[in-house]
């Protein structure tokens, strides 16, 4: 990947490269690069520290990674004094149907729109790349309006349904399919296989890296997504992570400060988008880049 | 096309079943939609119709009770938009208000985050240093994470005895209590030069509801800390933005106009700015569409308060809805804040596809001179 690699550096760099002003001009470079390093994990650290504090230590020393002493109260807190568990176990279920559900129906209409031909496609693919542009926030009261009128509110089928596609997914694998060559479905299609059968055993095999793709950032929005929990249930049993953490944060619970339990909650409800993080991380590159070619 | 020619031989065997006539092509039809459908089905059942729904009840009273359906709810027309714009009130004085806040939001955030996103690009492009990766990771990082949970912490570090305040104190500054404090912060600076009582002519009419003087208070103390907060999520996806834009401008070009004598600020002027230009406009539309829906950091942080100052259209429109079940009111907020976002990428796609088609007129680049 392009963003991944050094471009090697010409002669004439080379000749840049050396002598006091460059020298100056590295140090700066790494004066920056440290100083927005710490501003952008610092809060992260502060997190961990305090999660790990005393009420009074936090309050104290707010500033200071490391706790004196060491408490886990904070986290024995939050499982005997929360639903944190209930949420967890919320979040898992939602997050793992929602990313099959994308990652299926997505691929499925973005290869019917990359290479089936039939009626009405071009109309599709421009309502697809409309609806795309619907901001999700004013969506708040009409989802809500509509899952009522279905008898969906307050369950767990309007917490995940809702979620089961998305535009930018099908945007996603659409552009994925149209670059690959055609030659193998047509060899399968000849020998007899069916659409379905062509697209599932020959085509789907083929697009492991758009699929990852898809699932991670289809596990990364529906963990994270709030709004949508929000306007879908109100009954306690059913709140998702977010939804429970904004609950602990400005409920009841909030009131009090209590802030190594609040960031540990929170930390807990991170680990798992920061692990995949780590471990996909040139995908969710290649995502925000897709996002500047997109236009 | 060469399927086309496949599929006659194909017909072509011995024993072709009729229903093939067509040759693969004809089934593609019906195959085509229902591989479509599912996505289809789901979002017109939740994102269309619930749109053509929420235009309804935005013309109705409906407080909640029953469906909003029935005859039984009072059909108000066009009351619920009038009252935004032209009835003094507080309906008025309370969307004005979001309205103002929002505006000193982007006003602020879009800049802010641009230029630390390009800025930190830059850096990470710089082919003399080591480690880039790592730092690319994390600049990144928040980007990723939930805003919730990043909303915890930043509630915790902007605490009256948070991290920023402890911070402040190593430098002898003592920190406004952040999320109490709805002080605006132009006003601030006023009081700093002296003017402590506003001018009469000020705080005496002003459009739409609210005084001059309101219109000018600038963002409140309260909305800084969400700002920061924002700035700090949003930047490492648009440095990545200018990254990819960056490793396209030809090293060659740079070295080039280094032996001709350049500086460093006219390489980047003249050089860098206009052959990342495409990029630089989507990351400035792509922020300001952003910035128009701030809501889940509003939620958790500060529920709009204090005094209304960080009340933004969205939340304004949620809470308008769903605490003073006033559904008409909310759905046409929302749907103002729509047109609003509406507009925006309208732009934001027209100025892309100017783009992608170079022959065409580009009225905002005709200022720029040919380069010989």
């Amino acid at each position: 990947m392009a963003v991944l690699t050094d471009r090697p550096a010409s002669p004439v760099a080379r000749r840049a490269d050396r002598g006091p002003r460059a020298l100056v001009n590295r140090f700066l470079g790494y004066a920056v690069l440290i100083f927005f390093g710490l501003v952008f994990l610092y809060p992260f650290v502060i997190q961990i520290g305090n999660s790990l504090k005393t009420e009074p230590d936090a309050a104290a020393n707010p500033l200071s990674p490391v706790p004196d002493p060491i408490t886990l109260a904070g986290f024995e807190r939050i499982f005997a004094g929360t639903n944190f568990p209930l949420w967890l176990g919320n979040s898992l279920l939602v997050t793992v149907l929602v990313t099959l559900g994308r990652v299926f129906f997505d691929s499925l209409a973005g290869y019917a729109l990359a290479r089936l031909r039939f009626r009405g496609r071009a109309g599709i693919f421009a309502a697809v790349i409309a609806v795309m542009a619907v901001p999700g926030v004013v969506l708040l009261i009409p989802k809500f309006l509509v899952l009522k009128q279905l008898g969906l509110y307050d369950s767990y089928a309007g917490l995940v349904v809702p979620l089961l596609a998305d535009a930018a997914g099908v945007f996603i694998m659409k552009q994925f399919f149209e670059s690959v060559p055609v030659s193998v479905e047509e060899a399968a299609r000849i020998d007899g296989a069916g659409v379905f059968r062509t697209f599932w055993s020959v085509v789907l095999p083929t697009a492991k890296p758009a699929l990852i793709t898809l699932t991670i950032l289809s596990f990364q929005g529906s963990w994270n997504e709030f709004p949508h929990s929000l306007v879908a249930v109100q009954d306690p049993g059913l709140f998702t992570l977010p939804r429970g953490l904004a609950d602990l944060v400005s409920g009841s619970l909030g009131k009090g400060t209590q802030y190594p339990l609040k960031l540990g909650a929170a930390l807990l409800a991170t680990i798992p988008v920061a692990v995949l993080f780590m471990i996909f991380q040139r995908y969710f590159v290649r995502d925000a880049n897709e996002g500047a070619d997109k236009g | 096309m060469a399927t086309e020619a496949l599929a006659a031989r194909a017909t072509r065997r011995p024993d072709p079943a009729p229903r093939r006539r067509g040759g693969i092509r004809s089934n593609e039809n019906l195959a085509g939609w229902l591989f479509v459908a599912p996505v289809l089905v789901i979002l017109g059942l939740f994102l269309l119709l619930p749109i053509l729904m929420a235009l309804w009840v935005s013309l109705t009273d409906w407080n909640g009770q029953g469906s909003p359906f029935t005859g039984k709810v009072p059909f108000v027309g066009g009351d619920n938009y009038t009252r935004l714009f032209s009835e003094d009130g507080l309906a008025r004085r309370d969307f004005m208000t979001s309205i103002r806040n929002n505006i000193y939001y982007v006003a602020l955030v879009v800049p802010a985050q641009t230029v630390l996103a390009l800025g930190l690009a830059l850096v990470v492009n710089n082919r003399m240093l080591r480690g880039k990766g790592f730092f690319r990771t994390a600049f990144y990082f928040p980007s990723v994470t939930s805003s919730v949970a990043i909303s915890v912490v930043f509630l915790f570090m902007f605490a009256n005895s948070g991290a920023v305040n402890a911070l402040l104190g190593f430098f002898g500054i003592d920190g406004p209590q952040w999320f109490a404090d709805s002080r605006g912060v132009l006003h601030l600076l006023l009081g700093a030069v002296g003017v402590d009582d506003p001018p009469a002519a000020l705080t005496s009419g002003g459009p739409l509801g609210l005084t001059w003087w309101d219109w000018l208070s600038g963002p409140s103390v309260a909305m800084m800390s969400i700002i920061c907060l924002v700035i700090w999520t949003t930047s490492g996806t648009f440095m990545l933005m200018f990254l990819a834009a960056l490793q396209n401008v030809p090293v060659a070009l740079d070295e080039a106009s280094t032996l001709d004598g350049a500086t460093r600020w006219q390489r980047f002027r003249h050089v860098t700015l206009p052959l990342i230009k495409p990029t630089m406009f989507l990351v400035l539309t792509l922020g300001l569409i952003g910035s128009w829906q701030v809501f889940d950091q509003v939620y958790v942080m500060s529920q709009g308060d204090p005094a209304k100052t960080t009340l933004t259209p969205a939340y304004l429109s949620y809470r308008t809805a769903f605490r003073d079940f006033d559904y008409g009111s909310g759905a046409a907020i929302s749907f103002v804040l729509f047109l609003i976002i509406i507009l925006l990428t309208l732009f934001q796609r027209r100025v892309m596809a100017d783009r992608d088609e170079p022959r065409r007129a580009r009225w905002w680049r005709r200022r720029v001179p040919e380069r010989s």
